[in-house]
């Protein structure tokens, strides 16, 4: 099989002296959407931090289009085409809209434009709120903010924290076609869910961690289908 | 006729003098304040800042006369300005590089890097003593006034005269000049906005390949801007003393901090509020109340909340006021 787009390989590390990472695998094919769930504590968030150099691991390996990053800084790896949209304090509230996207797209020299015009009409409400500060939309139309702000970089594998953390069931439904739309376009999209069903509805492939080790993996279906996890981690 | 008197003598002696000074501490505070926005820390060097700034350009100004140059009816020192804004951007960069980044390096807390200021202040004090001495020292030249009293008085007949000196206009174009280029820069261009980026969200600018070390340096050369105006600009107005502007500290701390901290339109509206503050409380206000009062009310005494000795207690008791109900100032700052 050949090497998928993104991998983080038998990672191991936590903060501090303790390591919370087992030795746990997480990847991504090109333009597929891959889901971590578990349950609280399993290291879903830490996992995707390792991945994007937030954490130093102290074993295993992140690879990108099989080139090995692991020793490279988080902003090293926003050159290298990795995104990333932070659970929480992931917009300059007092900025506008359109300065955020701005922002988004700091290290870009060419015209900045059609990727803005490609986010508005994915997002047609920012294009609406262009001029107001990111600070005053509401909790849904900031999480489109800071997706919106993570694709100004072109990226190529887009890595997303819980983004329907605190939005209502109809706004999270709509981030998730939103996100399916960003997949079809061709990019990557690893992102840690709480909302376990509705994530690996969509998702190519689900992780399910356990203390920061995999438990299960497989397709959103199979692992949809499997009487444990069902009944383990999605409640019957 | 008593009306428009009251009227004259109010602009003259309040209005006009606070004006000046509202604008002089508004520079002076959007440097503090921009320091506390993007590099997190109470810069307590600040107002010797403003002095080391204007003894570079009272020492260009005097070369400058000496070989013979002027500004016309303008003061030198306004030509001596752009040059050492370069000097204290020199100054203050290296400052940064030397001091100030090890401790960023190291994540110190901000109350750290707040102490470290404070040894930059003593240098930086010792130094402009050292250089240009403790006495007053006045650099000012070309007109005095734009209108004096007396010449307000032969014109309109009033009793009272309004005198507007240069240093006062000036001050007021400069201020409104440094205030829209700052502004410009922050909203308008690229380099701005990532310092308002960083500023807002560190992490996240980070993760957007905004570059740290560069922000802080455009930063510093900026502040080196703005206190540099600001002590030209207050030095022109009343004179340079190196203990004056020391002192300076206080009402210039008091006009960000009630502002709103890391807020430059707070900054802007904390000079003036403390400035209209300190005039107005230090005035005394017999002359205007007996024009306006009828006879039977008119204050006995000089009608004088506070000597004008006392000045600083009045940016004290605004900065104790605004620490204690309203701690993040007028305009939404960080909270202190």
């Amino acid at each position: 099989m050949a090497e998928p787009f993104l991998i983080g390989e038998n990672m191991i590390g936590g903060y501090g002296s303790a390591n919370i990472l087992h030795g746990c695998t997480i990847a991504v094919e090109k333009g597929q959407i891959a889901v971590i769930v578990g349950p609280n504590g399993a290291g879903k968030s830490t996992a995707m931090k390792a991945v994007f150099g937030m954490l130093k691991l102290r074993g295993g390996h992140v690879r990108l289009d099989g080139e090995e990053i692991t020793a490279l800084s988080p902003q090293d790896r926003v050159a290298k085409g990795m995104a990333f949209v932070p659970q929480t304090n992931n917009i300059f509230g007092s900025m506008t809209v359109e300065e955020n996207l701005e922002m988004g797209a700091f290290l870009r020299r060419d015209d900045i434009r059609p990727t803005r015009d490609m986010i508005y009409d994915l997002f047609p409400i920012l294009r609406e709120k262009r001029r107001q500060p990111a600070g005053e939309l509401s909790g849904g139309q900031r999480q489109q903010v800071a997706v919106g702000r993570a694709l100004m970089t072109q990226p190529k594998v887009l890595m997303l924290d819980e983004p329907t953390a605190g939005v209502s069931p109809i706004v999270m439904d709509e981030l998730f076609d939103r996100i399916i739309e960003v997949a079809r376009t061709g990019i990557s999209i690893l992102m840690v869910e709480q909302n376990a069903r509705q994530a690996l509805t969509i998702a190519d492939r689900g992780y399910v961690l356990v203390q920061g080790a995999n438990r299960f993996t497989g397709t959103g279906e199979e692992l949809m289908a499997d009487p444990e996890v069902r009944r383990t981690f999605l409640g019957g | 006729m008593d009306l428009l008197n009251a009227l004259v003598a109010f602009a003259n002696f309040v209005f006009i003098p606070a004006v000046a000074y509202g604008a002089q501490l508004a520079l002076g505070a959007l440097g503090v304040t921009l320091i506390y926005g993007i590099l997190r820390f109470s810069n307590f060097a600040h107002g010797d800042t403003m002095a080391f700034g204007t003894t570079l350009t009272i020492l260009i100004t005097v070369a400058m006369q000496g070989a013979g140059i002027g500004f016309g009816p303008l003061p030198t020192a306004l030509l001596a300005l752009p040059f050492a804004i370069v000097l204290t951007g020199i100054v203050l960069v290296g400052t940064d590089r030397a001091v100030y980044r090890f401790y960023r390096k190291q994540r110190a807390a901000p109350v750290i890097l707040t102490m470290v200021s404070l040894g930059v202040m003593f240098i930086m004090n010792g130094v402009v003593r050292f250089i240009i001495g403790v006495d007053d020292v006045t650099f000012a030249d070309g007109e005095r006034f734009v209108i004096g009293a007396r010449d307000f008085r032969d014109a309109t007949g009033l009793a009272e005269g309004l005198a507007i000196r240069t240093t006062q206009v000036i001050t007021l174009v400069v201020a409104a000049i440094a205030v829209a280029l700052l502004f410009w820069f922050l909203n308008r261009t690229r380099t701005g906005k990532s310092m308002r980026a960083f500023s807002d969200n560190e992490d996240l600018a980070l993760l957007s390949g905004i570059n740290p070390e560069r922000v802080v340096q455009v930063t510093w050369l900026i502040v080196a801007a703005l206190a540099t105006t600001a002590g030209v600009l207050y030095g022109l107005d009343k004179s340079f003393k190196a203990f004056t502007y020391f002192q300076l500290l206080l009402p210039i701390f008091a006009s960000a901090v009630v502002g709103g901290l890391g807020n430059p339109l707070g900054a802007i509206a904390g000079g003036f509020v403390i400035a209209f503050s300190e005039v107005g409380v230090t005035y005394a206000w017999k002359k205007v109340a007996t024009y306006v009062l009828p006879e039977s009310l008119a204050p006995d005494g000089l009608a004088q909340l506070l000597s004008t000795d006392y000045k600083f207690a009045v940016s004290f008791a605004i900065l104790i006021l605004v620490l204690l109900f309203m701690p993040t100032g007028l305009f939404k700052g960080k909270s202190v």
